[in-house]
């Protein structure tokens, strides 16, 4: 076994070494008491059926590989998307650990965060102290301009008063008096990440709205885009489709720098993000404009509390979904939609009118976020494509209802099947028993490509796997044409792959396609 | 490759005071015994494993709002402990997030057939909403077995890992645990490890050791035919492999590892373990808690090693094969002398690239001082290190490794992370993913220390190739160089030239 050392094995290829091989090969027989092979094989054969489908989709308690996370991650990435913030989840420390995590392998950029670091003493006496401690830590040592405060699970479960223990705080000088420490409770165990989102970016709304004067300006817009994977790509792209059109805009919660950081020798902990005086300002915007529905429904609700129109989209992307934002900014606005735009419009048509024979009819399983399936299922059917399956795990009977509706509309949704609330391991029975050519989603949809061989194209957060994708829009007409680029790609591999075999099947191994 | 080398005591001592300088007194006054430098002057007073002293104040609670990169006593039981374990399902019994986002991310390798007979790199969990918080998850947590039963039958057992509100709303999980098993005959344990627990993943190593003993020693009576050179490895959780590379050189001197703890691990794995003749352990921090209790109830002795780095693994492999006696000796002189000259290649390729540079760790578990060697024997030298979660006696264990001047750091933050890698400015940084891209933005070659940065395995000469390897390639890469645009560096020379 003795290896040369100028082309040295990784996991990859080592462990396919004979002497590996054969090493797990004996494992498996002399110490692990494993199952016999016909039975695991069985079993696995017993997934496959309409059977298991069918217990599977009755299961009311269980989940497995869900396609949700919990409410503060949507609260700190909502928080991230303003000036100089630092989040603040008051709760257990490992919380935060996992959030930054999370976060930072999606967008392969750092993601600060702290927490209150409660034990189980703050279980009994309550969180009052660590709050104290940790907010005047956080403000000496991070410098921010605002702290925004959300909470995980233990903070919740024992009920505590984040807004007594601010002002408390704040009172011991934690914080100077006019400080800026927005907060929300976002408990774990209610809704999803789209549901903390929404009430971090409601709670920071409050805080500045609260109490004051409203003047006004009904020409400028509010925009909010809802948690989003790929904000860095689509808040550029929107930014500069709404310069284009010379709309007075401010999107509130911009991540888009935050997230994308260079690397030029020094770390910044913060970069970009909506300034605070923009957020003030934001209240005499004549109309606040959500990109995600199912991310902004109580701040929109807030939004209309205080005197502003409200309109909301889900997750604008494609041909309809582009026309109708741009066209509802115009209406809001009065600003005409510029030449230049319509041709990249007609662009963007070009190259699905080029490509529909390989689009046509296919089939494809999507999830994700509501709000992001109902915008893909749009776009496939744009493109002749079937959406046969449309899972969201934190979706609702509301957005069922809605995506029934959206479905109903063309005659290539005819066959498609909702799952409001299923996990990826009731997708899984779904792809053996109704497949589908193309799969749409995140990094975990790979455990589902290895097992039903459906492709995966990588389209929502979060992306572990890949490297880059959300840097580049998929919102706009160019946006549209990455998610058109990206789904002909997996097409075309996957031909290539299975007529690449020589002397067998590589008569259709065209050159031009 | 020689390994004298002697940090920068005054300066590091100077760093320390600079950065205790930027906390508020009573935060720089708790932070103060968490930071020192190494100590060489006693050294042969301490007798000759110890080459310095590395003592710090450790294993207490983190400070709030300092951005601590520490985890949860869930971490440790589930991420570490349990989790790699293959033919068992573990619930994450609680809300959805704790289980999301620790899913699949310690790439502990394994053989199996995921969703028929090992379930690893799935996420199960019983999704907590508010009406379980509210009237108690105990009638859910039994559905949720019911449930995996009908759809995993193939399962070998179920651990049930607590997150924080399990513990807070009174849930007698316990109770669930013994009805279920009696029901179905199978291991089903529960794990207290809600996350509020202790003061960082430490308590929920020893938790989830604790439930080892409890809810499965003695409960079967395996059936099994002890040998005379059987081993347990105990704190190999298989990272990118680890455990098989480390394996395949056990058998290689002759020795037989009945069970691997935990990484590709079955139950069965876990139950024979107080069968074994020696207990070899490679984390002694997540796992000498089982490894004690087996010496006291079963007689079974422990030992620790480390299989990084050619040095350390020589060593260790001597001090394992003179328990086994003259057999496994011989053997072992000629596993050693065998491997030698891939390692004089590996080392002939990759040291006079790497000869001289300085590194600095922050890490868990054992790395931040098994690993130092690896280094060392690439001509490499470790200027600062620490533990997220270390322990005394692991600090007691770092003067073995460390050098005189050496910078150590426990429960570092976001903040002190920094500033010393910016007063230091090394070659290298080992940590993790929070500090990744931080250190990469500084213009700092980085390696993730946890995930092997999606390499591996680093144990054994195997894993040694490839560290070597990635270590070279993180080093020395074009990008560093890169960095400054090159007309702001032009504008900074003709400022130069202009004086």
């Amino acid at each position: 076994m003795t290896r040369p050392a100028e082309k040295i094995l990784d996991h990859a290829a080592l462990f396919r070494e004979p002497e590996y091989r054969k090493m797990l090969a004996e494992k498996k027989i002399n110490f692990e008491s494993s199952h016999p092979d016909q039975v695991a094989s069985d079993q696995r054969d017993f997934t496959k059926t309409w059977k298991y489908r069918e217990k599977n989709l009755a299961r009311e308690a269980l989940v497995v590989n869900p396609a949700k996370a919990c409410q503060p991650l949507g609260a700190v990435f909502a928080a991230a998307g303003f000036e100089r913030t630092m989040s603040f989840v008051h709760g257990s420390q490992g919380c935060a650990a996992y959030y930054r995590s999370h976060l930072t392998r999606h967008f392969k950029e750092p993601s600060s965060l702290v927490s209150s670091s409660m034990t189980e003493d703050a279980a009994v006496f309550g969180g009052l102290k660590n709050m104290v401690d940790g907010l005047a830590n956080a403000y000496k040592l991070y410098d921010p301009k605002m702290i925004a405060v959300s909470t995980s699970c233990m903070a919740e479960v024992i009920g505590d008063d984040l807004h007594g223990f601010i002002e408390n705080a704040r009172n011991e000088g934690s914080v100077p008096a006019d400080f800026d420490v927005p907060y929300a409770h976002t408990p774990a165990f209610v809704g999803s990440h789209v549901d903390g989102y929404d009430s971090m970016v409601k709670g920071i709304l409050e805080h500045f709205w609260a109490g004051k004067e409203r003047s006004k300006n009904p020409s400028c817009i509010n925009i909010i885009p809802g948690f989003d994977g790929f904000c860095v790509g689509n808040i550029r792209e929107l930014k500069r489709l709404l310069t284009l059109m010379d709309v007075s805009y401010a999107f509130i919660s911009d991540a888009s720098d935050q997230f994308d950081t260079p690397s030029d020798g020094e770390f910044r902990i913060y970069d970009g993000g909506t300034k605070l005086d923009d957020v003030k300002a934001a209240l005499n915007a004549g109309t606040t404009v959500s990109l995600q529905h199912y991310n902004t429904r109580k701040t929109l609700e807030y939004c209309k509390e205080v005197g502003q129109e409200t309109a909301s989209f889900h997750y604008p992307l494609g041909i309809q979904g582009t026309d109708e934002f741009l066209m509802k900014i115009s209406g809001i606005s009065g600003k005409t939609i510029p030449e230049a735009v319509r041709l990249e419009r007609g662009r963007l048509i070009d190259a699905m009118a080029d490509s529909q024979s390989w689009l046509h009819g296919k089939k494809y399983a999507i999830y994700g976020d509501p709000d992001f399936v109902y915008a893909i299922a749009r776009f496939v059917m744009e493109t002749g494509g079937e959406p046969t399956h449309c899972l969201a795990t934190n979706g609702t009977f509301a957005w069922e209802t809605e995506m029934k509706e959206l479905l109903a509309s063309s005659p290539f949704g005819k066959d498609a099947q909702v799952w409001a609330g299923k996990d990826l391991w009731a997708m899984r029975s779904l792809l053996f028993t109704e497949p589908v050519d193309l799969l749409i989603g995140n990094s975990y949809g790979k455990y589902l490509e290895r097992d039903a061989e459906t492709p995966l194209i990588r389209l929502t957060f979060p992306i572990f796997d890949r490297h880059h994708h959300h840097r580049f829009p998929l919102m706009g007409y160019v946006g549209g044409l990455r998610v058109l680029t990206a789904i002909l790609d997996k097409i075309f591999d996957k031909l290539d792959h299975e007529t690449m075999t020589l002397g067998a099947t590589d008569f259709s191994y065209d050159l031009t396609r | 490759m020689s390994a004298n080398y002697e940090n920068d005591s005054a300066f590091h001592t100077k760093v320390i005071e600079d950065v205790l300088s930027g906390y508020h007194d009573r935060t720089a006054k708790r932070r103060n015994k968490h930071l020192n430098v190494a100590t060489g002057e006693d050294a042969s007073s301490l007798g000759n494993s110890s080459t310095s002293r590395s003592d710090v104040k450790s294993n207490v609670k983190s400070i709030p709002g300092v951005m601590t990169i520490r985890g949860c006593a869930y971490a440790g039981s589930k991420g570490v402990v349990w989790g790699p374990i293959k033919d068992m399902v573990h619930i994450s019994h609680g809300p959805v997030g704790c289980g999301q986002y620790s899913w699949s991310q310690r790439r502990n390798y394994y053989m199996g057939q995921t969703g028929i007979d090992t379930f690893v790199t799935m996420q199960f969990t019983s999704d907590f909403q508010e009406k379980d918080i509210v009237f108690g998850g105990d009638k859910k947590l039994e559905k949720v077995i019911d449930e995996i039963e009908e759809l995993f039958p193939l399962n070998n057992g179920v651990t049930i890992q607590s997150e924080c509100p399990i513990g807070l709303i009174g849930d007698d999980i316990e109770a669930v645990s013994r009805k279920k098993a009696a029901e179905y005959k199978k291991t089903i344990v529960p794990v207290r490890c809600e996350g509020f627990r202790g003061v960082s993943q430490s308590l929920g190593h020893h938790i989830a050791n604790d439930a080892i003993r409890d809810w499965i020693f003695d409960k079967k009576n395996p059936d099994f035919t002890p040998g005379a050179f059987d081993v347990n490895v105990i704190g190999d959780y298989n990272i990118g492999g680890d455990a098989w590379a480390s394996r395949l050189l056990l058998e290689e001197v002759g020795l037989r590892v009945i069970g691997n703890w935990s990484g590709d691990a079955t139950l069965a794995e876990v139950e024979r373990a107080p069968k074994a003749k020696l207990n070899l352990i490679h984390c002694y921090r997540s796992m000498n808690y089982i490894s004690r209790h087996m010496e006291e109830k079963y007689d079974v002795p422990w030992m620790e090693y480390n299989f990084f780095g050619p040095s350390q693994i020589a060593t260790s492999l001597r001090a394992i094969a003179k328990h086994f006696g003259p057999q496994i000796e011989d053997t072992t002189e000629k596993v050693i002398a065998k491997h030698q000259p891939f390692i004089d290649a590996v080392t002939d390729k990759y040291g006079p690239r790497l000869n001289g540079k300085r590194v600095m760790l922050y890490v868990g578990g054992l790395r931040p001082r098994h690993v130092i060697t690896a280094y060392e024997d690439l001509g490499m030298q470790v200027v600062g290190t620490g533990y997220e979660f270390g322990h005394g006696d692991d600090y007691q264990r770092t003067s073995h490794y460390t050098k005189k001047g050496t910078l150590i750091y426990d429960d570092l933050n976001g903040y002190e992370l920094e500033k010393f890698i910016d007063a230091i400015r090394p070659d290298l940084v080992g940590s993790g993913i929070k500090e990744k891209y931080t250190v990469q933005k500084m213009g700092i070659p980085f390696r993730q220390m946890h995930s092997w940065d999606y390499s591996g395995p680093y144990h054994g000469y195997d894993g040694f190739a490839i560290f070597a390897r990635d270590m070279d390639l993180a080093i020395n890469n074009p990008i560093w160089g890169l960095y400054e645009a090159p007309w702001k560096k032009a504008t900074a020379l003709a400022a130069v030239a202009a004086e």
